[in-house]
């Protein structure tokens, strides 16, 4: 499903050039829980990035669903974005002035789907992380849980078939933690491909496999 | 979609009424300012009172003379024989009015001189305007034929002149450089910035001093050439050309000397225009000139909003980076910034509306131009939507532009 081969991420600057990953080799398979790891700076949500196509690496290649995508135009890898991903957030990123319903709508709002249907889905994905009752609401009015939650719903609701979670639990409690976590459990249990990141040993040992990192290297 | 952009855009007002405060304030400034620019457009060139017909009026306003090389010109208006002659006579008009440009004069009651604007017409200077008399009528043929010695007035001038008594004038007597007149009508007077229609008093072209029977084809004469409907301005204009290509050259040149006669029967926006660009490159020049001016009005306080909106674009980044993320091309966050854009000015644009009303009507009651009639209308209004846009697209733009370039994990990290 995803296929990373001999990919590098370097940082340049005037002065100084910083290796951020080295030699990432990776293969997620179609319903699969992964879970990257790795003390803070290791180059965990670079590696994301680089998964979720919100970075370029600076080598390497990456595959999703068996395609290349180094080629792809801005377009076109907005498309892959908005058809097979769905992105979870540690600092959940809501828009802050949009109500709940309105953040959930995004993704659907670039793709060709009417305003009635838009509603609907959102309606339905905000029913799945139980929070249909918080519709109207605005993030502001919210608890962390439900913010992540909501973050959750928009990731789901245009039923991509990855979703890609850095560190979801790292703001909440330890329940709340384990809430979210049961959540991405059952999407995957549903069929979803899930990658996460995160430092938290007991949250990555409840997922299928573990990659490691550290110091932009892939130790395990 | 929209409704998400509009949703967001005007969060994002409410979020910093200072800011907020400051960028409506720069865009209402500028608007009003090109609403009162276009009304006062309108106000010249538009059809009002009493040139209401002018969408299928032509003007026959000056006559050029000049040699084959344009070396040297003369120009001015024409003689009354000449409209007579090809002006009167052509045959696709409705009708066809003669007037004088206006000249001054003077005239005496109870010792006190009053300055006068004063013009001669013919009798289808009536007919071609719409002036509305408060009392009597217009002179027909009949007082021209006699060369009575009537004049048609302006409710200004009958105030002046006759006081504010409220009683009728018409059949009084008006002394104009020590002829006296009798007045037989009261118009609602014209504003001057309407030449051809502007006066204090309206003569019988037979009255003393109008010099109609002078000969040559220069003098101090224009024309309305009125045609049928608007289609028709084509036809009327070829016509009339057919007759001036006629004209033998030994009624117009003087021993070889100005041997190309240049006159035109144009609409009152080309005949103005034709006063300061009398070839093509002259009009390329002006319109790039006044293109310009207008770019600088617009161009400035757009260049401060395209400020205020870049020093704004770091508190988007999140919302950037989130749409990105969830499949939005640059594009569509290009249109979104140009649309949230364009929304503001259109705010920005209902105040300026508001303001112009005000400023119109300050202007049309302080007396700083007599019989002002500036107004908002459907042009002048089409005319302050299409500049609302153009400012938006003009300021939204690049500010756009740099938002939709951010890259997605730099935006997300804010």
């Amino acid at each position: 499903m995803i296929k990373l081969q001999n990919v590098e991420k370097v940082y340049r600057t005037s002065s100084i050039e910083t290796l951020a990953l080295n030699n990432i080799n990776v293969d997620v398979k179609k319903g699969e829980f992964v879970s990257i790891m790795g003390p803070s700076g290791c180059g965990k949500s670079t590696l994301l990035n680089i998964i979720g196509l919100l970075d370029a690496p600076s080598k390497g290649q990456i595959e999703i669903d068996g395609s290349p995508v180094e080629r792809y135009t801005d377009k076109h890898l907005a498309e892959l974005r908005n058809r097979k991903l769905g992105f979870i957030f540690q600092s959940f990123h809501l828009i802050n002035d949009l109500s709940v319903i309105d953040n959930v709508e995004i993704p659907l709002l670039y793709r060709n789907t009417s305003g009635k249907e838009r509603r609907e889905l959102a309606q339905a994905a905000l029913e799945k992380v139980g929070l249909s009752n918080r519709m109207k609401h605005f993030p502001k009015q919210l608890s962390g849980g439900q913010k992540q939650r909501v973050a959750i719903a928009r990731a789901i609701v245009g039923n991509p078939e990855i979703i890609l979670a850095d560190e979801p639990t790292g703001n909440l409690d330890s329940a709340m933690g384990n809430e979210i976590l049961g959540i991405l459990q059952k999407l995957n249990s549903d069929g979803a491909t899930i990658v996460m990141v995160t430092h938290d040993e007991a949250m990555a040992k409840k997922t299928d496999r573990l990659i490691r990192l550290f110091d932009g290297t892939q130790v395990g | 979609m929209l409704s998400n952009y509009i949703k967001i855009a005007w969060k994002v007002l409410l979020r910093h009424p200072f800011y907020t405060f400051i960028t409506l304030f720069g865009i209402t400034l500028t608007l009003t300012v090109l609403m009162v620019v276009t009304s006062f457009l309108d106000h010249l060139f538009g059809s009002h009172y009493p040139e209401s017909k002018r969408n299928r009026s032509l003007y026959i306003a000056n006559i050029v003379q000049t040699d084959s090389a344009n070396t040297t010109m003369s120009s001015g208006p024409a003689s009354f024989e000449f409209l007579t002659k090809y002006a009167k006579s052509i045959k696709s008009a409705e009708r066809v009015a003669i007037m004088s440009n206006f000249s001054f004069s003077n005239a005496y009651t109870n010792g006190k001189r009053i300055k006068l604007n004063t013009k001669y017409t013919d009798v289808d200077f009536w007919s071609v305007t719409d002036f509305e008399f408060l009392e009597g009528k217009p002179y027909d043929e009949t007082n021209i034929r006699n060369a009575d010695h009537v004049v048609v007035i302006t409710d200004a001038l009958r105030e002046q002149y006759f006081g504010n008594a409220g009683e009728t004038v018409v059949g009084k007597t008006i002394d104009i450089e020590n002829i006296n007149y009798r007045v037989i009508g009261v118009v609602k007077g014209s504003p001057p910035t309407r030449v051809y229609t502007y006066s204090d008093v309206y003569f019988p072209y037979t009255a003393p001093k109008s010099n109609y029977e002078n000969k040559g084809i220069r003098g101090r004469f224009a024309a309305i050439v009125l045609s049928k409907s608007p289609d028709d301005l084509p036809a009327v204009q070829a016509e009339f050309d057919s007759y001036v290509a006629r004209i033998p050259r030994s009624d117009y040149s003087d021993n070889n000397h100005f041997n190309v006669l240049i006159v035109k029967a144009d609409t009152y926006f080309d005949h103005f225009l034709h006063t300061f660009a009398r070839n093509d490159k002259d009009r390329i020049t002006l319109y790039v000139i006044v293109g310009l001016v207008l770019l600088m009005i617009m161009g400035l306080p757009a260049v401060n909003l395209v400020n205020v909106n870049v020093s704004r674009i770091l508190e988007r980044a999140s919302e950037i980076g989130v749409r990105k993320a969830f499949g939005a091309p640059s594009k569509a966050l290009l249109w979104q910034f140009i649309i949230e854009n364009v929304f503001i000015t259109f705010i920005g644009g209902a105040f300026a509306l508001l303001l112009t009303l005000a400023v119109i009507h300050f202007i049309n009651s302080s007396g700083w131009i007599a019989y002002a009639d500036l107004t908002i209308n459907l042009p002048v209004f089409l005319i302050s939507v299409l500049v609302c846009l153009v400012f938006g697209l003009l300021s939204g733009v690049l500010p756009a532009f740099r938002m939709s370039k951010l890259k997605i994990a730099e935006a997300l990290k804010v």
